[in-house]
């Protein structure tokens, strides 16, 4: 059955607000695409893309024995990283229940001379991974057993 | 199939058939919800990094997918109203509004309330939860759209163009968390390969699911229903329903 014509012209014009607003839309958004992303990767601190003295976020998973913590206070100090570089960061707070080593965070803070990253908040940053703990040991077991070089210097990514 | 579009497009017919309808919906919705939710609750394992506070994504992860999802049931609405100038597509539009801003509300809600214990705030500005807080505005502004209008059938047409136009929104919610840095995780159910959750976890969120598409549709339907009475309320259909007269 053909359509009539008016509709036809109806179902144009509904098309176009659908295509013109998506192409609009998604042209802003790839003008904008740096200042979308919530935090700074470390590689992107190391390169100097970040303006120092201003407040900014730096995102990456925290380096794995880099945790030091202060002897009778709050303080801690830690590296994350992005796999490509590294940034230390310096905080006095309470931490969040799944930050550790390993995982990913979200720290905000000012960059300082020595460029170490001092946070006024630190965040944790879960994965989409969702398992029972006995099938997250089972799964850390065989991971053992198949890679006899784990854990001496190289790193699991 | 025109026949019944055309059947689709007459109140009176639309409210005897979804009375039909909706006993059944509405009981496999509870079920399913209360299956899933005792399942989830009681039955699933902890996570092995959130211990027990993963638990709120059976409702979480629900509410938002139908947020979603029930947008595009709204724009698809608004298309036929335009186009077809349906009076039944019109009411369906309008009824979506206030169900999809309710849906969007509880996954913002329960998102803040799980943010809390995981990522160690309530909220944050990353490109996930700032386009699903315009979701919620686009849905709030159909609403008051259409209600600015004292011309019913001017509403319909602005109130159609702006959920038309706010349709973009929805592929950006979905993948603001693979363009762009965020706090928000990634999806853990995925289309194309094996999902990250693991399936003693998936299987009641999958009821919750199920549950929660049936919940947003008897919601929708009583919705729709209540609307057309009230818009028809001069018709002799509904002046027989009022009386209880029964065809």
């Amino acid at each position: 059955m053909p359509m009539h014509p008016q509709r036809k012209q109806r179902l144009m014009l509904v098309a176009f607000i659908v295509v013109f607003t998506s192409v609009a839309i998604g042209l802003m958004l790839y003008a904008l695409r740096g200042n979308i992303n919530l935090f700074y990767p470390p590689a992107e601190i190391a390169a100097g893309k970040v303006p120092q003295g201003a407040s900014i976020r730096a995102g990456g998973m925290v380096v794995p024995g880099s945790v030091q913590r202060g002897t009778d206070d709050l303080s801690v100090t830690f590296r994350v990283t992005d796999y490509q570089a590294e940034l230390v960061v310096s905080y006095s707070g309470i931490l969040p229940d799944l930050f550790a080593e390993g995982e990913g965070i979200v720290a905000a803070g000012v960059l300082d001379e020595q460029g170490v990253l001092q946070a006024t908040e630190v965040l944790a940053k879960h994965d989409e991974n969702y398992m029972p703990p006995e099938v997250a040991d089972a799964l850390a077991q065989s991971a053992e057993a198949s890679s006899t070089d784990y854990g001496q210097g190289k790193t699991p990514e | 199939m025109w026949s019944f579009f055309h059947k689709l497009g007459s109140p009176r017919w639309f409210y005897q058939i979804s009375g039909r309808f909706l006993p059944w919906i509405s009981v496999t919705a509870v079920s399913l919800l209360v299956v899933g939710t005792i399942w989830g609750l009681a039955f699933a394992p902890e996570d092995f990094k959130q211990g027990n506070s993963y638990r709120i994504m059976f409702v979480h992860v629900p509410t938002a997918m139908v947020a979603l999802v029930g947008y595009y049931v709204m724009a698809a609405a608004g298309a036929v109203s335009l186009i077809w100038r349906m009076k039944m597509a019109d009411v369906v539009m309008r009824s979506c509004a206030p169900i999809g801003a309710a849906m969007t509300f509880l996954a913002l809600l329960s998102g803040a309330i799980w943010g809390k214990p995981t990522w160690g705030t309530w909220w944050v500005w990353d490109a996930r939860i700032t386009s699903m807080l315009v979701l919620l505005f686009l849905y709030l502004g159909v609403i008051a759209l259409y209600e600015a209008y004292d011309n019913k059938v001017a509403a319909g047409r602005a109130c159609a163009v702006l959920s038309l136009v706010g349709m973009v929104n929805i592929p950006i919610i979905y993948k603001s968390v693979d363009w762009w840095y965020s706090l928000h995780q990634p999806a853990s159910i995925k289309l194309t390969e094996e999902s990250t959750i693991h399936s003693s976890m998936l299987q009641p969120l999958l009821f919750t699911a199920a549950g929660f598409y049936l919940f947003y549709a008897t919601a929708l339907l009583l919705y729709i229903r209540a609307e057309l009475v009230f818009r028809e309320q001069n018709t002799r259909w509904v002046r027989d329903l009022a009386l209880g007269k029964r065809d």
